[in-house]
């Protein structure tokens, strides 16, 4: 008998989603789908908000990346209010990289340790019941102090320049609205054990060593698992450095050929298309040069990795040098080597914190300034999961009338399909028996792409059915829809 | 004496109010030691395996699935606590409430400058769940027993109700902890 497994909800990540996966009569893997089922609507309910609302409303899209939309929707602002997206003043401009790279490291951190790890260091096949950050705790206690306290220095560095660990507002329309006091700066660099910039670099190394030891261990896994070719896009710096702040788009295919270098991200209009499918709330991306069949392509520290020439930091750089050699120079297309690219970003994230930290610019007092208004602006990042676009239009009266947002995980869309139907067709099809531990291979496989279900649920679909609602003492309280 | 289990969940949040609970830092792996976790989205446990004595809910009602995994919490907690804005009010997700639905869906789906106009569509499969009219906040639909404000509440807010909760002593939220932004 054909039958359709459900895997819902898939948890450690963040966000709501399922997979379901459709068998035939012999078992054999028919179709499998990784659907986005929710919704918010953020491009209808910020028009008539006022400009300036834009980055500490639609940061709420999402509680663990507040800072990428917080500065994606700034950065848009910033070309809106005529400042344009090279024109911050040193201080407003270094402020925001140092909140930028605080949540780089914070939610790297926070992947790896407390959501991915489990399963490398508990095992893919271990007892549910657990398999989580609680099991890793108690098999390596010094393992999860680490992890709390990364986490921990990465929030206090937001909160430093944000003003707030979570929903923070610490940029705004052309600049920011505080520099880092010279006491904030000292914590940071000369804080009590181990709450300082070089624990966390030792730290960071330590985290890269622990995943190059799982790789030696089970390198046949690691690099066979959900690995398929692809495109691969990011901002590279101008010069092809590795940046998570500004620079423009670069896209290379699995080969390495370039599809889209120097594009000034502001015409993003010209070379991304989305196409919708019934079947998820979240769009599907693709590179308008290859067109929808063959345009997909991925985002994220994998991507990174693939699209920037060089690290400008020394230890980051010298892992990365590693980590090209071992495919020989070559795009990287291996899902699960997604997590040690994140790790040589850890590291690189706290090797800028510290040399930003350093930098007497930090404590400039010009933080903002403006220029001829524009109606239009658009504001990108790479956000820990990938590259995030904003885009505002808005009116005479300074009123929103117009926002397009294509968040990281939204590009991601179709590698985490493919790579789930990879697992599906290589663990699943055709056993006689499913296991637990092949379902929960699916979810290690979108796992690796770190999926912020909470971004991607900022669009709003489908039609209404009729639904009844109760209240607590069984009242119906309405629902007709449409 | 058997742990107190707890059991979380995010509905139509964004999972800000999970990261305040992470932000309590050192305290979690003290959180570890005090308490049994059941189903959350921090750990593979997918349905409740037993009864759950604190449920900590983030986010509103803004669909369908939002409504039973909600009314499943009730059912299996003792003691249920809307946590954060959007549990309490609805939140920013609400700012959709004086906006017909059509409206938001177009905008969506077929008015987006990056879909190709022969190629708009509304998303409309049976395995994705209705959309409500509007965003519920939980006490509307079922009784909750605590509020915990702000936009995330803090880690200090959270721990302190948490403890409060497990020991069985009343809430002592004083004025520098509770923040409505």
């Amino acid at each position: 008998m054909a039958r359709k497994i459900t895997i819902e909800p898939i948890t450690r990540v963040e966000g709501h989603g399922k997979v379901t996966i459709q068998l035939d009569d012999k078992g054999k893997v028919t179709r499998s789908r990784f659907h986005v089922v929710e919704f918010r609507g953020f491009e209808r309910f910020v028009q008539g908000r006022p400009y300036w609302e834009a980055p500490v409303l639609v940061q709420r899209l999402c509680g663990i990346c507040p800072v990428s939309h917080h500065l994606a929707a700034a950065k848009a602002m910033d070309v809106i209010v005529g400042t344009g997206p090279d024109g911050l003043t040193p201080t407003a401009e270094k402020v925001r990289r140092l909140m930028h790279y605080g949540q780089m490291f914070q939610s790297h951190a926070l992947h790896f340790f407390h959501l991915a790890s489990p399963d490398f260091l508990l095992g893919m096949d271990a007892d549910p019941s657990v398999r989580n950050v609680i099991g890793v705790a108690a098999l390596n206690k010094d393992l999860a102090v680490q992890a709390v306290l990364m986490r921990k220095f990465g929030q206090e560095v937001i909160l430093a320049t944000a003003g707030k660990k979570i929903h923070g507002t610490g940029a705004i329309p052309g600049g920011v609205n505080k520099n880092l006091s010279p006491e904030e700066r000292d914590s940071f660099l000369k804080g009590p054990a181990p709450l300082n910039i070089d624990q966390m670099i030792a730290w960071a190394q330590g985290a890269l060593a622990l995943f190059k030891d799982i790789h030696k261990k089970n390198t046949d896994l690691v690099d066979s698992f959900a690995a398929f070719p692809s495109n691969h896009l990011s901002l590279v710096r101008k010069d092809g450095a590795l940046d998570f702040y500004h620079g423009v788009l670069r896209a290379v295919d699995a080969e390495g050929h370039k599809v889209l270098d120097d594009v000034d991200y502001r015409d993003y209009l010209r070379h991304i298309g989305e196409e919708i499918r019934s079947w998820s709330y979240m769009k599907f991306p693709f590179l308008k040069a290859l067109g929808k069949a063959a345009g997909w392509y991925r985002v994220g520290p994998l991507a990174r990795l693939n699209t920037c020439d060089f690290i400008p930091s020394p230890l980051a750089q010298k892992e990365f040098e590693a980590y090209k050699s071992y495919t020989g120079g070559k795009p990287n297309n291996m899902s699960l080597h997604t997590h040690w690219a994140r790790l040589i970003e850890l590291l690189h994230s706290a090797e800028v914190i510290k040399e930003l930290l350093l930098d007497k610019d930090l404590q400039g007092t010009k933080l903002v300034k403006r220029g001829k208004k524009a109606a239009e602006g658009v504001g990108l990042v790479e956000a820990p999961r990938g590259t995030l676009f904003h885009h505002y239009r808005i009116d005479a009266d300074d009123r929103i009338t117009m926002a397009n947002l294509i968040v990281s995980t939204t590009n991601n869309n179709e590698p985490m399909n493919r790579a789930v139907h990879w697992v599906a067709e290589n663990t699943i099809s055709g056993k006689a028996e499913i296991t637990e531990g092949m379902l929960n291979r699916v979810e290690v496989a979108i796992r690796a792409y770190d999926p912020c279900l909470s971004c991607a649920t900022h669009a709003l679909g489908r039609m209404p059915l009729e639904v009844t609602l109760c209240d607590p003492h069984g009242n119906v309280l309405q629902r007709k829809v449409r | 004496m058997s742990k107190p289990v707890i059991a979380t969940a995010s509905l139509a949040g964004c999972f800000g109010c999970h990261m305040s609970l992470l932000d309590i830092d050192e305290r979690i792996l003290k959180l570890f030691e005090l308490v049994e976790f059941n189903k959350s989205p921090i750990d593979d446990i997918k349905t409740f395996t037993k009864p759950v004595d604190i449920g900590l809910i983030e986010g509103g009602c803004c669909n369908s699935e939002n409504v039973e995994v909600l009314r499943s919490f009730r059912k299996n907690c003792k003691t249920l606590v809307s946590v954060g804005e959007c549990a309490i009010m609805g939140g920013l997700p609400a700012m959709r409430n004086g906006i017909p639905i059509r409206e938001c869906l177009e905008e969506a789906y077929l008015n987006s400058p990056t879909v190709d106009p022969a190629d708009r569509l509304i998303p409309d499969d049976e395995e994705i769940p209705v959309i409500l009219d509007r965003v519920y906040p939980l006490h509307e639909i079922v009784k909750i027993d605590a509020f915990l404000p702000g936009c995330p509440p803090s880690a200090d807010l959270i721990w302190e109700a948490l403890t409060a909760l497990v020991e069985g002593r009343p809430l002592n939220l004083t004025y520098d902890l509770v923040k409505y932004d």
